[in-house]
């Protein structure tokens, strides 16, 4: 794990259909991201790390605010209308998971459904485009991971900072056999993280909430 | 040079599918996608979207001559064909989409049957226009590495 940048942001692209997998990974790449595709929202998940049962705990300490992954993701794009899951069934899991729901998703659809569109805008969906989505459309994402990579590097220094002060602090409880080692941080540390936390969280809220129509013109 | 003048061809051949509404500016967007590094890309898309599109069609077709005509497994394959089509820009096609979604909404099963010949012959159209545009791109390509490897040959020969 390292929190030096990488050099390219890496998005996940949900899409049942052939095509438009191939469209938007090559559309991707093109807007220089590196780019892993996957056909379901279920198959998106399982690439997350988070499995169908996984009640992530807030209280469970980790050294990386990503639990499972094995990879950084730095944005998910998704298609609405899919077999099984659908995009913002997936959208509704990410943003109900804590190791995930930092990650801004974005959805696809080819259908301009103004109440669709409001609804997962209100979910947490960062943006929303009409297919065929356009390469112009993808200039729209880096605003986005800018956002998180900056957040996840202020979490990551955070946490490494608590388990180093948790380490020295259990290497001392060990010397006096008091009460049981908690894995949970000593109480002092917490406060000011979660503040931090809550702070940048509310401070994208406004965002989130506002519905945005970008490029549609249908306006209810 | 053979490579100008196939050019030239393909130039005037996507031109004509562009008049005859067959294609709209969605393919625009798709050529604009090939490059060096992936100087196969349209026919790659091309190909996936056809392999899809009469694998979608058997199964209109299938599904429409039942006694029971099941209209959500019809809604759900026409609505992937129209998908499809609107993403590679075969916009003819993407319309008869369209049209055979109108006929399910007014529970016609005619107008179902009709929407969906139209939609089996404008692919039948599309399909040999777009055989004959992967084989051009084939051609150029062939060409293009062929100059490739001579040019490398060249400079080997003269170090």
């Amino acid at each position: 794990m390292s929190i030096a940048a990488d050099s390219k942001f890496h998005v996940l692209a949900v899409d049942d259909s052939l095509i438009d997998r191939k469209l938007i990974e090559r559309l991707l790449k093109i807007s220089s991201f590196q780019v892993t595709t996957v056909d379901s929202g279920s198959k998106a998940l399982e690439f997350l790390g988070l499995h169908e049962d996984d009640q992530s705990n807030p209280e469970k300490p980790s050294v990386s605010p990503n639990n499972h992954q094995e990879v950084e993701v730095n944005l998910i794009i998704t298609d609405y209308c899919m077999p099984g899951m659908s995009g913002y069934d997936l959208l509704k899991k990410i943003k109900e998971s804590s190791s995930l729901r930092n990650i801004p998703v974005v959805i696809m659809s080819s259908e301009n459904v103004p109440s669709r569109i409001t609804r997962c805008l209100q979910e947490g969906a960062e943006e929303f485009f009409l297919k065929p989505v356009q390469l112009s459309d993808l200039n729209r994402l880096k605003p986005h991971m800018m956002k998180t990579k900056v957040k996840t590097q202020n979490q990551e220094s955070n946490e490494i900072q608590l388990v180093e002060k948790s380490e020295i602090q259990s290497q001392l409880q060990q010397q006096q056999p008091q009460s049981p080692l908690s894995p949970t941080p000593p109480q002092q540390q917490q406060p000011p993280n979660n503040n931090k936390r809550k702070a940048m969280e509310e401070g994208l809220s406004p965002d989130r909430t506002r519905p945005r129509y970008n490029d549609i013109t249908t306006v209810v | 040079m053979a490579l100008l003048a196939l050019k030239a061809q393909l130039s005037a051949f996507v031109q004509s599918m562009f008049d005859e509404g067959l294609l709209d500016g969605q393919f625009i967007q798709i050529q604009a996608l090939q490059d060096e590094t992936n100087p196969n890309f349209i026919a790659e898309v091309i190909t996936s979207f056809c392999n899809d599109a009469e694998r979608i069609i058997t199964e209109l077709n299938k599904y429409m001559t039942q006694q029971n005509v099941d209209f959500s497994k019809l809604e759900s394959c026409v609505h992937q064909l129209k998908g499809s089509s609107s993403s590679i820009g075969a916009h003819r096609l993407k319309l008869a989409c369209a049209d055979l979604q109108q006929a399910f909404d007014e529970k016609n099963k005619g107008g179902c049957l009709k929407a969906l010949n139209i939609i089996t012959r404008e692919y039948c159209i599309l399909g040999g226009k777009f055989e004959t545009l992967i084989q051009l791109e084939k051609s150029i390509l062939a060409i293009k590495s062929n100059q490739q490897q001579q040019g490398s040959y060249h400079i080997a020969k003269s170090t």
